[in-house]
């Protein structure tokens, strides 16, 4: 990929980048966003329908039946995952299958039967949070700083 | 039966948006997740998250980015209650149940299932 180091680089260097460059498949980013945009869809209208389940045959109201369908789409998915279809679905998919919840729990669900060879303890709970780890972090850190920031500018009477 | 519409168009679209960062901007998908986490959060803390959420449904609360606002949602909830301090007990509150979940039955599926090559 062509960055800041060029500067650094011989010209053989550069006619490498050139030629490879020329070799490397085009991503098709229209269809991917288009196969992206049905699978993310289509696992959000599960999670609709999910949700309405909850809300006419339990006790739960609008925000809260949102828990249980969380669950009940990560269970889906971590099931898939333990059987090799989701990898399949996410291959076609690409980020549609990547940032629904549903990647999240693939994240946990196929790092930790990829370890288990190591140990439950040094393996499973050790590489769990390989990939889902950056997403927690950021998101709590940022989480963090947007709330502190809407908190003080309340107590100054900004907003 | 229109939320249903609106899930999968909005649920779709944020999709789109984490295919255009991977593809555009050749992101990796951690990178991307990671991304559309922080974006969820400050759409959060401008209060610009819940009105998507109130009518998309489930297309607005499935996407990771929804992650990041029910973190800021619950600190600024507990934060209301108990002070500052509330910031540091109530960033979990809301979202404990993914995360509880995808790691009781991730651990759960390690022990079942085995590797696939």
């Amino acid at each position: 990929m062509p960055g800041k180091r060029n500067k650094e680089l011989n010209n053989e260097q550069l006619g490498y980048l050139k030629f490879s460059g020329k070799l490397e498949p085009k991503r098709k980013i229209f269809s991917n966003c288009i196969k992206a945009f049905i699978t993310g869809g289509t696992i959000c209208v599960i999670g609709q329908l999910v949700q309405v389940f909850f809300k006419t045959y339990f006790d739960f109201d609008e925000i809260t039946a949102g828990n249980p369908t969380i669950a009940v789409l990560i269970i889906i998915a971590v099931i898939l995952t333990g059987l090799g279809i989701y990898d399949h679905i996410a291959q076609w998919a690409g980020a549609g299958t990547a940032v629904p919840i549903t990647g999240f729990a693939n994240t946990i669900a196929s790092a930790s039967i990829e370890h288990r060879s190591e140990g439950y303890v040094l393996g499973v709970g050790a590489n769990m949070f390989k990939l889902a780890g950056p997403v927690i972090a950021f998101g709590v850190f940022s989480a963090f700083v947007v709330a502190f920031v809407k908190i003080v500018l309340k107590e100054l009477g900004v907003i | 039966m229109d939320k249903i519409i609106w899930a999968f168009l909005i649920g779709g679209a944020i999709c789109v948006i984490g295919q255009i960062l991977m593809d555009g901007f050749k992101l990796t998908p951690a990178h991307t997740m990671t991304a559309l986490v922080v974006a969820g959060a400050i759409l959060g803390g401008f209060d610009l998250y819940e009105p998507i959420v109130k009518f998309a449904g489930a297309g607005a609360t499935i996407p990771i980015s929804s992650f990041g606002n029910s973190l800021v949602k619950g600190a600024l909830a507990e934060a209301e209650k108990t002070g500052i301090i509330g910031v540091l007990t109530g960033i979990f509150e809301v979202t404990s149940a993914g995360i509880s979940a995808a790691i009781i039955f991730g651990f759960i599926a390690a022990i079942v299932f085995k590797p696939h090559g």
